[in-house]
């Protein structure tokens, strides 16, 4: 496993959207390889023919009928949003604006 | 969408739910595919009856045959280089298409949890805790969605996978709520299908890699500086069917959305209506030599809400990557999305780069096992498909374009079923399709009134249609009973005896009115007996029919005529 | 007359007699969380004006002659990863600071329905990862026994509560050995149900293949008592186990005889004196009333914690994804929305939540997926089939729940130190089994030891009948701790 990178650290913590402030980055990459270190043994199992635990007991998927129950009313739904406009949730634009190094598409 | 722009998405390939864009031309739809009725949501999966949007039967077997009509005026894309014959340049190049469609499940309720499906209700009334994504809501599953998805599955001849595996797929999007996507990754529930696309020169086989299931998210609308959110589509069970890379032509694949389309109605499962969403498409381009093996490099093309915007965004992302070649460029592997307002594409920009889905199986929901059972009842609810009635038609003598008509919408091909069965004798086929696509549709539409509550039942067109072949009425008689039938609902024979409507055969009586016409016309007798002016031949065939309102035998009048007037 | 130490089960018995009234139960311990808990800091929240209407409906029906539920008048402390209907619930976190949840968690339901009174929150790490409650956004809670030491975590919030009777009983949440972890260090019982036997409905999620619900008691037969009345089968969780529950009180039979315990030579490698000495006593104590000791291996123990390590924060950064400040919780003031996303998520998780999202999105990368998550899983297996043999030749495997009593706040150096602090208890969660941390003693520094019993799944009732007789045997009997114990 190879070393762990000061631009991997930011590059996790983007696909995470995880803000931290240089001296954060600086410490959980010391830590995070740290622990990862610790975690070199399991590469050595052989485990070719032994499948993945996904559920700790076998179980199949149940399915439930199609019956349509009463959903919340907007106002439930919406009373802990942080912002609003009207019955829509408000969030900073998706779109970058021209120009800004952004995240959306610029138009 | 609150300020008429194309809302613009990103990072959210391959599945990304786009929205439908501005309004639509109202026909856009319809004349594309016969029989496209607005309809409800439907309950129990029971799509409406068509509403054929034209009478007459040229524009019923147009509106398959062709691609989508476009809108007036706006630039249509070909595919052109440099400015030489499209034809030409297509000799050289060909284009290889593969689509992801995205289609929602007509269920009443979501994917994972009761709250109801519905279009159109008022923002975020549609939700619940789990839609929400609240912390401690847990996903269970809705058994329609199986049952509807493995209609799909047998009808498009997949292998269904016995046991099928959910995984999170992760990205952050404010219209995803948990900040992943519960869909299926290397498990899915169906792989290595085909679906047979209906083209002008027949059926083509387009082999489908997978149809898997997987949940909608909500819609993102964009004003000024924020965007805003409404969860009401979150949750809605979608199924996304995979094309191989085998579509040669943006026609190709327009028809390809159609046969899905036609399908997916046809089976019951959603009404693909692409207006309302229910139905949207990406597509993977690229170009390559004629008569070279290797795929060229492919680019995404996203946000393609309409039928007419397939055609359309891949003739012109064709057009865009031979010019981009034959001036020495390369073509970049990139996501464009489709701005259907300008008719053009644009690369999609994302700092962050290289997108990570993590997909891992979702730890709150164990493997969906397909049993005997369910398949059982699956093969049991699945109709006699639209390819397989569209041969049993062409053998019956019904020509391909009116074959193709009457597949095109399930009740349509039902109804005419019923015709077949109410029908003595198998020679049949070819003139009660007639009666069908011409007369039927021409009153249904004139109506606006859907196959399904046609008031002339199949059996009285049938019986109808025995008058006419028997020769109890002529078929321009029989035209005239139809209309009344189809008005009154009274049966054809009793509308012909009441107002005594049957052909006159008889001889005598026929060569007795001929006598009295052609002794009153001299002139004209004359003139085509012995001027040669053959035109005057119809004009006593007219007087004759006349004369009986239209119920003397035609092949009888127009022999004694021919004897009477010797020549 | 002091209530506070009173079992759930007598409790119920007088409430049903008419010797005290739920009312006067609740008026004691709302008291008595006020004059005791600024000590401990165990609870986050105190519902008061709920519990008095739950208990004054509960005395109404009883003076009426109505039926009274199993549970009526049993105090009971939830975990703030638990989700209460109107009353806020923080998982310990500042991100959802304010948050009021519109409905309650399956376990919540049927506590009401059993006519349990919810005194509270309590405490706990935040979302449920850490192991000593020193992760929480709010507060620290103490050990009632030692106030220089922790509680233990991620539970430490119920565990601390329990024991200084400031509940009669508590539910927590055990993912790695939150519970038993904590009932260890505060010398109370503490139950993980085998996956899939307690509805995870409404359980804020950590890690969802190996999160579970389970009682923290006083008692082994308040355990039996509470875990009777939140297990079974809820068809709105898909992991729930559709497999009827046995009457657990009639499990508690005193009788050990001819019962096989298995001791894993794994389990008694490195550890503290004192912990290796009770867990030796309770093993002879064991022995003495007739059970058999079986000696046995489970070869993969050691690549439990590497296994968990990668597992439950795989899953936690997926499952902690939906706090982006969008729908609810706060959100930081930001220009775009990648921002916005990055610096609520920033601001709103502390350093160890933020450590496990950074490991576990390193985990599930695509190139790495194989080598990390999936080898997890794989090692996952390795361990369940460990288990499985080993159960072929025992019907309990008797641990020690914990390598030492307490630590002292502060007393891990490193984040790998104090994953190192849930050694023992890993496993059983990554296999899916049953697990009860019972007392068996106290160290020479008069802090609780914790004896754990893994069983087979679905079997809690063969390991709360063991639990009880180490519990009559070797147990802290009337020993109290010093924090509200000397009231």
């Amino acid at each position: 496993m190879p070393a762990l990178t000061r631009k991997e650290v930011e590059d996790i913590a983007l696909l995470a959207r995880l803000h931290l402030g240089s001296d954060e980055l600086e410490r959980m990459q010391g830590e995070l390889a740290a622990i990862l270190d610790h975690f070199q043994t399991i590469a050595a199992v052989d485990t070719a023919d032994v499948p993945a635990m996904t559920h700790a007991v076998p179980m199949d998927l149940r399915l439930r009928a199609d019956v349509a129950e009463p959903s919340l009313p907007a106002e439930a739904a919406l009373a802990a949003a942080p912002r609003r406009s009207g019955d829509l949730i408000a969030v900073p634009s998706s779109i970058a604006p021209p120009g800004k190094s952004g995240t959306g598409t610029e138009p | 969408m609150t300020d008429g722009k194309p809302p613009i998405e990103r990072g959210r390939s391959p599945s990304p739910p786009a929205e439908p864009s501005g309004p639509l031309p109202p026909d856009s739809l319809r004349s594309s595919i016969a029989g496209e009725g607005p309809g409800d949501a439907p309950a129990g999966g029971n799509p409406r009856g068509m509403t054929p949007s034209r009478p007459g039967r040229q524009t019923q077997a147009d509106g398959l045959a062709q691609g989508a009509p476009r809108e007036p005026g706006k630039e249509i894309p070909a595919a052109t280089a440099g400015g030489r014959d499209p034809a030409k340049v297509l000799e050289e190049w060909e284009p290889v298409i593969g689509l992801e469609v995205h289609v929602q499940l007509a269920t009443h309720s979501k994917i994972f949890s009761p709250s109801a499906v519905e279009f159109g209700a008022p923002p975020n009334s549609l939700t619940d805790p789990l839609v929400l994504g609240l912390p401690g809501t847990l996903p269970v599953f809705n058994q329609a969605v199986l049952q509807l998805a493995l209609r799909l599955g047998v009808a498009t001849s997949s292998q269904i996978r016995a046991r099928s595996r959910f995984a999170r797929k992760h990205y952050f999007y404010p219209d995803l709520p948990k900040g992943y996507q519960i869909s299926q990754f290397d498990e899915p529930l169906c792989e290595n299908g085909h679906l047979d696309v209906i083209l002008r020169g027949g059926l083509k086989r387009i082999k489908l890699q997978r149809i898997h299931l997987e949940e909608d998210a909500g819609k993102t609308s964009h004003v000024g500086a924020e965007s805003h959110v409404d969860l009401n589509r979150a949750g809605v069970p979608l199924v996304e069917v995979v094309s191989a890379p085998e579509l040669l032509s943006a026609e190709e694949a327009g028809e390809f959305m159609r046969s899905l389309h036609r399908l997916v109605r046809w089976l019951e499962i959603s009404e693909g209506d692409m207006e309302k969403g229910q139905m949207r498409c990406d597509a993977n381009v690229s170009i390559r030599r004629r008569g070279e093996d290797r795929l060229g490099t492919r680019t995404e093309l996203k946000n393609i809400n309409s039928f007419r915007f397939v055609e359309n965004a891949i003739e012109h992302e064709i057009a865009r990557q031979i010019r981009l070649i034959e001036s020495g460029e390369r073509i970049v592997r990139e996501t464009r999305l489709w701005d259907a307002e300008r008719g053009q594409s644009q690369p999609m920009r994302s700092k962050e780069e290289a997108n990570d889905y993590r997909y891992f199986p979702d730890p709150d929901l164990p493997p969906l096992v397909v049993d005997g059972q369910i398949m059982a009842q699956t093969l049991r609810s699945l109709p006699e498909l639209p390819n397989v009635r569209f041969d049993r038609y062409q053998k019956l003598g019904i020509s391909a374009d009116d074959a193709r008509t009457l597949v095109s919408e399930r009740s349509l091909a039902d109804y005419f079923d019923a015709v077949l069965a109410a029908h003595p004798g198998e020679r049949s086929g070819r003139m009660l399709a007639n009666w069908v696509l011409t007369e039927l549709l021409g009153a249904l539409h004139a109506r606006a009134t859907p196959v399904a509550q046609s008031p002339m039942a199949p059996a009285a067109l049938s019986a109808l249609v025995v008058l006419v072949e028997n020769g109890t009425i002529s078929g321009k008689i029989g035209k005239d009973v139809f209309e009344e039938c189809f008005r009154t609902g009274e049966a054809p024979a009793a509308i012909v005896e009441r107002r005594g409507l049957q052909q006159i055969s008889d001889t005598g009586a026929l060569w007795e009115i001929i006598n009295r016409i052609v002794a009153a016309n001299p002139k004209q007798a004359e003139a085509y007996t012995v001027g040669g002016k053959d035109g005057l031949f119809g004009f006593f065939v007219g007087q004759v029919m006349k004369e009986t309102q239209g119920r003397a035998n035609p092949v009888i009048t127009s022999d004694l005529l021919h004897k009477r007037l010797g020549r | 007359m002091s209530f506070a130490f009173w079992s759930a089960a007598d409790t119920v018995r007088r409430v049903a007699a008419g010797e005290v009234t739920t009312a006067q139960i609740v008026d004691t311990m709302v008291e008595r969380i006020a004059a005791i808990d600024g000590q401990l800091g165990a609870y986050l929240a105190v519902d008061a004006i709920g519990a008095r209407a739950a208990a004054a409906d509960i005395d109404r029906r009883r003076a009426a002659g109505q039926p009274i539920g199993p549970l009526a008048g049993v105090t009971i402390a939830l975990k703030d990863v638990l989700v209460t209907r109107g009353l806020a619930t923080t998982a310990g976190s500042k991100i959802l600071q304010g948050w009021l949840p519109p409905y309650d968690a399956c376990v919540v339901e049927r506590l009401r329905a059993a006519d349990a009174i919810v005194l509270g929150k309590v405490n706990c790490d935040e979302f449920a990862m850490g192991s000593s409650t020193e992760n929480s956004a709010y507060q620290p809670t103490r050990n009632p026994w030692n106030p220089e030491r922790v509680p233990g975590g991620s539970s430490g919030g119920s565990s601390a509560a329990v024991a200084a009777g400031l509940c009669a009983a508590s539910l927590g949440t055990d993912t790695g050995g939150s519970i038993r972890q904590p009932a260890a260090f505060c010398g109370v019982v503490g139950l993980k149900p085998t996956y899939g036997r307690v509805s995870r409905r409404g359980v804020v999620a950590f890690a969802s293949s190996l999160d579970q619900v389970g009682p923290v008691t006083r008692t082994v037969a308040d355990a039996a008592l509470v875990l009777q009345a939140i297990a079974g089968f809820d068809p709105r969780d898909s992991t729930s186990l559709d497999h009827p529950v046995p009457a657990l009180g009639d499990a508690l039979t005193g009788d050990v005889a001819g019962l096989r315990i298995g001791l894993p030579q794994e389990y008694f490698q490195a550890m503290d004196d004192d912990v290796r000495a009770a867990i030796a006593r309770t093993a002879s104590a064991l022995v003495e009333r007739g059970a058999e000791i079986v000696e046995l291996s489970l070869p993969h123990t050691e690549l439990a914690l590497p296994a968990y390590y990668l597992i439950a924060p795989a899953e936690a950064s997926s499952n902690l994804a939906r706090f982006d400040g969008v729908r609810y919780g706060q959100r930081a003031a930001a220009g775009d929305l990648t921002e916005m996303y990055a610096r609520t998520r920033g601001a709103g998780f502390g350093p160890e939540v933020k450590r496990r999202i950074m490991l576990g999105t390193y985990a599930l990368r695509s190139g790495y997926y194989d080598a990390y998550y999936k080898k997890a899983q794989q090692i996952r297996t390795l361990i369940k089939r460990d288990f499985d043999k080993a159960f072929r030749y025992c019907d309990v495997i008797l641990t020690p729940t914990t390598p030492t009593p307490a630590f002292a706040f502060g007393a891990k150096a490193t984040p790998y130190d104090m994953y190192l602090a849930d050694v023992f208890t890993l496993s059983c969660n990554l296999a899916g089994l049953p697990g009860i941390s019972v007392p068996c003693g106290l160290s020479g520094d008069g802090l609780p030891i914790g004896a754990q019993l893994l069983g087979k799944p679905l079997d809690e009732a063969t390991l709360l009948r063991a639990a009880q007789v180490i519990e009559t045997a070797v147990g802290l009997g009337d020993r109290r701790p010093p924090i509200g114990g000397a009231a």
